[in-house]
């Protein structure tokens, strides 16, 4: 399969990821070769074949519709160490309203 | 006796503690001091806990002089830097995490940490375990203890360089399409994936969920047993952790492998596999043989279709799993950017490395509208076909055995940049994901560079037991399990 290089742009914006000019040709040149690899799945018959995507036959569990994590200030902050920039337990991203 | 604990295996290291041969600060200090010494020519830590781990065996050493002793306790272990630990960083390998510290303890680190074990450090690895030579690694490469121009295999390249450098006695690993199989193989211990669900995937970063699991490193199967036995059982928090009871893997180690059928699939014997490596693994037979062993000629005919089926479905879970690295919430946020988009590409084309990057661009790819039916449905229905062979082989034999790689360890650098020749080192190993079975790596040889060659069993769900039981009999009768590389003994 031939993947273009428009085709490359669209998917790098689909996965939120920018790519400069020399990234977008060596990933073309590699993506193209993992892809024709991939294309063998065309050989196999899977007329009838269910579509595997678990490894065991479970259904999901359900638990009891109830709380089971303390909701307090301070285990919030407790989670929220690790991000980039937070201010009275708040998530902090560049205005999306102007 | 001190500085010679390093070599000594976990079962050793519980008696010499039992009858007060040593003191787990002992222990705990003499792997520090290995890891330090190591740690220049090997880089097989990211995090090293020295702190912390001479506080836990000193409360470790207390206990069992009340008598609350339990196996594992006072023996140090190291973690993959996958599995999360409060209050020591957690950096899955990238730049995206670089100093990230979770805020809880991934299941199996409570269930290591509950048996006693000393937590020493957390290994390197592949990026997001994305890589089979632990080269992609932001920490820098790990190298193979037997030989350091070569990789230790990957993507826990560090817990099995740190197991076969006699650095710690085990380590925890995780197995996606071989991450714990093919760096024990090339490094020349054991290492086990469990069944599909046998581990609870709770505090686990996520690569590929419908197939990681996680396992351990160690250098004997008895030594896997008993860890494999500590971080197995039900865990609600993870939704598909099976519901069933815990198991003493080390139940059968005893029982002789007469009779047992060793089903040989020819497709594990092409062309492709070196010649040391075939030599290596069919005297490995012969020795089952000698042992009561008979061997099954069979096939998996869509075998060779696991690895394109892997790249399609791990790549797609993958981009799903990974779309929470995003700058906002934990980890790695650019400096500069215009808005809140630029702010999500930049952060996400700045923290991830080339690797991860490729796999989320594939996963995207088979993800989006238009085709998803020919790529993702397709694979999982090939999936499918492949899990099939499995079951049907299981009908005329007890287990698989076969090589674990078709080749030993590669130099560093010489298939970085050749996607498709690494993702086919794992052209034995991923077939074990994909149907969620229980696999594992023994070491049986070397090659004419002293570089060591794995064997894999592979069994029926739920068959641990079993795999252990043969890989200890083998054990009994020879000692490629011994064989400690130079770098390693101090």
């Amino acid at each position: 399969m031939e993947l273009s290089e428009a085709d490359l742009r669209r998917i790098a914006h689909l996965a939120r990821l920018e790519l400069g000019d020399a990234d977008l040709l060596a990933l073309h040149r590699t993506l193209t070769s993992i892809f024709n690899m991939i294309d063998d799945l065309s050989r196999p018959n899977t007329d009838d074949i269910a579509p595997m995507a678990h490894a065991q036959p479970i259904t999901l569990p359900l638990r009891d519709d109830v709380v089971n994590e303390p909701n307090t200030v301070e285990h919030r902050n407790h989670y929220q160490r690790g991000a980039p920039a937070v201010e009275k337990g708040l998530f902090l991203v560049p205005k999306v309203i102007e | 006796m001190s500085g010679s604990w390093n070599t000594k295996t976990v079962v050793e290291l519980s008696a010499a503690l039992t009858k007060n041969e040593c003191t787990s600060l002992e222990l705990t200090e003499n792997a520090l001091a290995e890891i330090e010494a190591a740690q220049p020519t090997l880089n097989a830590f990211i995090s090293i806990d020295g702190d912390g781990a001479r506080q836990t065996a000193r409360t470790m050493d207390a206990l069992r002089k009340n008598g609350q002793a339990g196996t594992l306790t006072g023996v140090p272990i190291a973690h993959k830097d996958i599995f999360m630990t409060e209050g020591l960083r957690t950096t899955c390998s990238s730049k995206m995490l670089f100093d990230y510290v979770a805020p809880y303890d991934a299941h199996i680190v409570t269930l290591l940490k509950d048996a006693g074990t000393v937590l020493v450090g957390k290994t390197a690895m592949d990026e997001f375990a994305m890589g089979g030579s632990t080269e992609t690694s932001y920490f820098g490469v790990v190298k193979n203890p037997w030989h350091t121009d070569y990789v230790p295999g990957g993507s826990s390249g560090g817990s099995a360089a740190a197991v076969a450098a006699r650095l710690i006695p085990a380590a925890t690993g995780s197995d996606t399409g071989g991450s714990i199989r093919q760096p024990a193989a090339f490094t020349g211990i054991c290492g086990i994936k469990p069944t599909y669900g046998i581990c609870s995937r709770y505090g686990m970063v996520a690569f590929a969920s419908s197939l990681d699991q996680a396992g351990v490193f160690a250098r004997t199967a008895e030594d896997c047993a008993l860890v494999l036995a500590a971080i197995s059982g039900h865990d609600p928090r993870d939704s598909t952790s099976l519901n069933r009871p815990r198991e003493n893997y080390a139940r059968d180690l005893a029982l002789p492998l007469k009779g047992l059928r060793i089903g040989l699939a020819k497709e594990y014997f092409d062309d492709g596999v070196e010649t040391s490596v075939r030599a290596a693994v069919e005297a490995a037979l012969d020795d089952m043989r000698k042992l009561g062993a008979i061997t099954v000629p069979l096939s998996l005919p869509n075998i060779a279709f696991s690895v394109p089926v892997y790249y399609v479905l791990a790549p797609a879970e993958a981009s799903s799993n990974l779309s929470r690295f995003d700058g906002v919430r934990y980890g790695y946020r650019a400096q500069k950017y215009t808005d809140l988009l630029d702010m999500y590409k930049k952060t996400r084309a700045e923290g991830f490395g080339t690797e991860v990057k490729r796999r989320i661009l594939i996963g995207t790819y088979v993800l989006s509208h238009g085709y998803y039916d020919a790529y993702y449905l397709k694979a999982q229905k090939v999936r499918r076909l492949v899990a099939d062979d499995f079951q049907k082989a299981f009908t005329q034999c007890d287990i698989l055995a076969g090589p674990t790689v078709p080749t030993t360890a590669p130099r560093l650098g010489e298939q970085i940049d050749d996607p498709i020749k690494m993702y086919l080192n794992d052209i034995f190993t991923i077939g074990a994901n994909l149907a969620g079975l229980p696999a594992m790596s023994i070491p049986c040889g070397f090659n004419s560079n002293g570089l060591p060659i794995g064997l894999q069993l592979q069994g029926n769900y739920f068959s641990e037991a079993r795999l252990l039981n043969v890989a200890h009999q083998f054990q009994q009768a020879t000692d490629w399990h011994t064989k400690a590389p130079k770098q390693g003994i101090s």
